[in-house]
Formats: structure tokens, C-alpha cells, sequence
């Protein structure tokens, strides 16, 4: 399962996709130094497959996690105009979103 | 400049014996004069402190107890929201945020009777080092006004050590709370993951983070940690389990504690003075009755590597909810794509876009494996090994930060070098195991050494034995300060 090899460098184009899977968008220059950035971190990661990790459990959690059921009762939530108050916008009561489909005029 | 402990202040509080109000006055005026300086706080609450205290003093004229932490002037990292008062995270893109709820820990200081006069300066989303990752500029040292005071929780530690609060609370993700609590000369402590709830603590790698206590000794740290333990039925991750019950083994002593040296912590890569200081400090529990023994973990040579893969991963997917929809500030665009790109762009610094990245990277299609799955192996080893050598071993030593506080600038530009100084904290956070950062002396140049101390899952009991036990084995604090002076 794991890489026994040299970890897969990252290039210029693998990073320009990772951001626009992220939603961030970057300048020549930033792509330029963020792809050598992210590259001399996952070199590094390569130490990873120096150690016998052959047949090993992966760990997501230091905690052993049960579903939790309660009774369904109704509790205090949070107070709308509250929230909506620090929203970047909001109208009639919701979260305002840009346009979703087509350009806002 | 010299506080009163937050255990002695509060005993005086309920006495009768100072006003609350007296002491968060004398807070707000300490920080008034030196945060112009040190950049310790992004935001301060002295009204609502002025009246929490008027009402703790209160409930003692009329002979209610007001709590373990009465009157005690507290800071909190501006990760944790906290209702009415601006939660920014020091990010752009959620600066002004007023949160509608408190934290879990922020309403049980306020139930303790503390009382929250600030929200410190941090690394943007709690992602550095040395809290020079601020959109808010960065947190200079009080020691060196020259050197960074370390991070993610560098406000929090720097306000303590220069004593504008006697207590504060960081975040500990990768080390956040132990290593600027190192380079500040203050204590700090990250329980075992679980102990404290996580609701209301802005997500970053969220198996890792704990909330902990930074404090200028290690009784006040054990009562805040104490405050804040417990079961929280909002936090999923939380134990049920009681908060860890530690001030009562203050003074046990460590006769016939099982000590270990990690070796790994102790070579290339640690200063030289900071390696002897930790030899010091396992000289000083010999000496107080333990058995010491250097002790292996090769896995902790993998930790780095695996940490600065789930940190991000877990980072890239908890900050996608910044998207300038339901909180936070939106740049807007045309359309709801665009509207996200632009305030996602202009509202992250770049350490946090590197993580996005990093982990957006590591847990895509064709990198999944070779990434974020070997990291999570290798946390599994990493605890089979700490369960090895926790079977014959109750608590071990290494330092908390490889250098001392080292000047602002000098490694802003190379990510890695930067990523490299959270060596000794890391295996706490992939393990999930508690750990505290002691002062204990100097380098030469007479810049506070923080010796960790780490235990197993559960043993805070133990860990504090031997913080207590280091405390009084260690130079005075005051002397540093007074060597740092003098230096200058």
C-alpha cells in the first residue's frame, strides 16, 4: 500500500490544481514559490517509508469513537438574528449568497 | 510586573481580602503599558471585565462563593469564540466575526469566576511557529523584544510572561501551547486529547487540537486545567470522564518515578544548551528519588513528516467552511464561484494557503496512500512504541522547542526550517497524549529552556508530580530576566 519509493515530487501543475480545487487563486510568482515550497515538504515526507509500516492499521483519532444517540428533544439553538448579524450578507432571515447560477447584474 | 499566583489571588478574592475589580484594573493597566510594544492582544474587553469583576465582587459581600478561579484576570488565543466579542482567528477573512455562543472552556472560566480581559495575538488559524504568521503583526518576546515569543500561541504566552495576566489559554495542535510557553519562560500544558472539549475552539487538524493552560507556575496551570477538564456532550471527541484532578498531587514528590530520556530528542538537531538543561532536569528528579534511563522511540523520526501531512489535510477540509457565506468577510464577484476564490484569496496568508494546499494535495486521488494513509500508520506506530516504553516508564523528558527564542525574521522564508522547530512537540499531538513545558534555566545568552515533560494517555497525575517537582529544582525565573536585562 505504501510508497516505497521517492515520493512523487509535486510540479507547477499539480499546485495549480490543488488551488483551484481550494478556491484560491495565485499569482505566476506565487506558483513559482508555493510548488518549490510544497516540494521541499514532501520530500522531507519521504522519511515516512523508512519505517516498517507493512500490514499497520492507520490511526485517524486518538479517541475511540462510539455513535452517540440522545433523546430527541428539542434544545436552546442559537438565536437567528444573531447569527445572521455577522453574516456577510443575509435577507429575510437567510444567508444571502451570491449568484449561484449565471452572473449577478 | 510581578503578578500574584492565580491560586494565591483567588484565595484573596473569596477572603475578602483584595477586589476582583483591583486586580483586572491592575491587568488592564499592565497591558495597557507594554501591548503597544509587544503586540501580545488583538482585542481587549475591559468593560465586560470591569463588570465581571464588579459582580464577582459582589456575590463575595453577599457570602456566595464565587468559584476556584474568582477574580483571576484571564486571556484567551483569539481561536476561541467567545459571544459578543470579535473572534478573528488573526486572519483576514473572519476579522470582526462576532460570535453568537461562548466556547466550552470560556463558559467554565466564567462559571470559575474568571475574568476574560482579552483575545491574544496568534499565527493565523493557529498555523506557525512564532506568531509572525499574524495578519495583525507579529507578537515580540517580553524577554527580547527582538526574538519571537514561538506559536501558534505566542499572544497567550507573551502575556503571561510579561505578566499582563496570570493565566491564559492557547491551543496545542503540533505544540502551540508547550513551545512558546519554552521561549517565553512561562509553563504550559497540553492534556491528554479529549480531557478538554473542543466545542467553540476554531477547527484546524481536529484529531490533534487540544485547549490548555499557560501560566507563570505549575499550580495555577493544574487549577485552570482543572476548570476547563471534563465532559462535554457538545464535543463528540470528548471523554467521559471528569476533569483530571492534579493540584491534590502537587506535593507527592517523584520518589520512585520511572523516568525516560528520549534519546531521539536529545542529538543532532537540539541546541547544546538546550540538550544539557534537559540532562539537568532528569539529574534534578534523580535527585529527588526517580529512576532515569534513556529511553527509544524511532517512530518520533517519521513525526515531523507525518504531522505536516495530517495537520493539513485535516486543515484543508476544516477551513473550507470560510467560504464568505455564513461568517467572515466576502470579496464580491459575479458569481458564487468566484465570490469564494476572491474572498478565500485575499482573506488567507500564505502559510494557511501552503496547508490548504499541502493537504488538498495529500488527500487527493493517486496521493491519498502514499500521504495521508502512511502519516495515519505511522501515528499507529508511533503509539505501539510509546505503549512500549510507557509499560516500564511513567513519564519521559525531551525538550520543548530544539532552540531557544530565536529573532523575528530569521526563518519567515523557508517553511521547512520553520516546520522543523516543532520536533519535540509533535509526538504528543500524533499520539494523543498529554505533555507540559517547564522552565528550567537558561542558555548562555540567558533565553529561557522549557523541559517537556511527557506521559501516557491519562497520566496528568504523574506529568504534574514531575512539573512540580522541576519547578522547584529550577533556577529562579526572575534571574533570567534579570541576566536578559543585563545583556541588553
Amino acid at each position: 500500500m505504501t510508497s516505497d519509493n521517492e515520493s512523487p515530487p509535486i510540479n507547477r501543475d499539480d499546485v495549480a490544481k490543488v488551488a483551484a480545487l481550494a478556491r484560491l487563486e495565485l499569482t505566476e510568482h506565487e506558483l513559482e514559490t508555493f510548488t518549490d515550497q510544497l516540494a521541499d515538504v514532501l520530500e522531507h515526507a519521504a522519511d515516512m517509508a523508512e519505517l516498517d509500516l507493512g500490514g499497520v492499521e492507520p490511526l485517524g483519532t486518538p479517541v475511540a469513537l462510539e455513535n452517540v444517540l440522545r433523546a430527541d428533544q428539542p434544545a436552546d439553538a442559537l438565536d437567528r438574528d444573531e447569527v445572521l448579524a455577522s453574516a456577510p450578507a443575509a435577507e429575510d432571515g437567510m444567508f444571502k449568497v451570491t449568484s449561484i447560477l449565471g452572473d449577478a447584474s | 510586573m510581578n503578578p500574584a499566583s492565580a491560586v494565591t489571588l483567588a484565595a484573596a478574592v473569596r477572603a475578602g481580602e483584595r477586589t476582583a475589580r483591583d486586580a483586572v484594573d491592575e491587568s488592564l493597566a499592565a497591558i495597557d503599558e507594554r501591548n503597544g510594544e509587544l503586540n501580545a492582544f488583538l482585542t481587549l474587553t475591559g468593560d465586560q471585565a470591569r463588570a465581571a469583576a464588579d459582580a464577582v465582587d459582589r456575590k463575595v459581600a453577599a457570602g456566595e462563593n464565587p468559584g476556584p478561579l474568582a477574580g483571576v484576570p484571564i486571556a484567551l488565543k483569539d481561536n476561541l469564540v467567545t459571544r459578543g466579542v470579535p473572534t478573528g482567528c488573526a486572519s483576514r477573512i473572519l476579522a470582526g466575526w462576532v460570535p453568537p455562543y461562548d466556547a466550552t472552556v470560556v463558559r467554565q472560566l466564567a462559571e470559575a469566576g474568571a475574568v476574560t480581559v482579552g483575545k491574544t495575538n496568534m499565527d493565523e488559524f493557529a498555523m506557525g511557529s512564532s506568531t509572525e504568521n499574524s495578519a495583525f503583526g507579529p507578537t515580540r518576546n517580553p524577554l527580547d523584544t527582538e526574538r519571537v515569543p514561538g506559536g501558534s500561541s505566542g499572544g497567550s504566552a507573551a502575556a503571561v510572561a510579561a505578566g499582563m495576566v496570570p493565566l491564559a489559554l492557547g491551543s496545542d495542535t503540533g505544540g502551540s501551547i508547550r513551545q512558546p510557553a519554552s521561549l517565553c519562560g512561562v509553563v504550559g500544558v497540553k492534556s491528554t486529547y479529549g480531557t478538554v472539549s473542543r466545542l467553540g475552539l476554531v477547527a484546524y487538524g481536529s484529531s490533534l487540537d487540544q485547549i490548555g493552560p499557560l501560566a507563570t507556575n505549575v499550580a495555577d496551570a493544574a487549577l485552570l486545567l482543572e476548570v476547563i477538564g471534563g465532559h462535554d456532550p457538545g464535543d463528540s471527541t470528548s471523554l467521559d470522564r471528569p476533569a483530571p484532578e492534579v493540584s491534590s498531587h502537587l506535593d507527592d514528590g517523584v520518589d520512585g518515578l520511572r523516568v525516560g530520556v528520549v534519546s531521539e530528542l536529545m542529538g543532532e538537531g537540539i541546541a547544546p544548551d538546550v540538550a544539557a538543561r534537559i540532562r539537568a532536569a532528569a539529574e534534578a528528579l534523580a535527585a529527588a528519588g526517580a529512576t532515569v534511563e534513556e529511553v527509544s522511540i524511532p517512530a518520533i523520526s517519521a513525526c515531523l513528516s507525518a504531522y505536516y501531512v495530517v495537520a493539513p489535510a485535516e486543515a484543508s477540509s476544516n477551513l473550507a467552511r470560510f467560504d464568505g457565506v455564513r461568517y467572515g468577510n466576502r470579496v464580491e464577484a459575479a458569481n458564487v464561484t468566484d465570490m469564494m476564490v476572491a474572498t478565500r484569496t485575499q482573506g488567507f496568508g500564505d502559510e494557511v494557503k501552503r496547508r490548504i494546499m499541502l493537504g488538498t494535495y495529500a488527500l487527493s486521488a493517486g496521493y491519498y496512500d502514499a500521504f495521508y494513509a502512511t502519516a495515519q500508520k505511522v501515528r499507529t506506530v508511533l503509539r505501539a512504541e510509546f505503549d512500549a516504553v510507557y509499560a516500564n516508564h511513567d513519564v519521559l523528558l525531551c525538550p520543548a522547542s530544539p532552540t531557544t527564542a530565536w529573532r523575528l525574521g530569521e526563518k519567515t522564508d523557508d517553511p521547512l526550517t520553520m516546520y522543523l522547530s516543532d520536533v519535540c512537540t509533535i509526538p504528543s499531538n500524533l499520539a494523543g497524549h498529554p505533555a507540559a513545558s517547564v522552565p528550567f534555566g537558561a542558555d548562555a545568552a540567558g533565553l529561557p529552556i522549557g523541559v517537556q515533560i511527557l506521559g501516557p494517555a491519562l497520566g496528568e497525575v504523574n506529568l504534574f508530580r514531575a512539573a512540580a517537582t522541576l519547578e522547584a529544582a529550577a533556577p529562579d525565573r526572575s534571574t533570567i530576566a534579570d541576566d536578559e536585562e543585563a545583556t541588553r
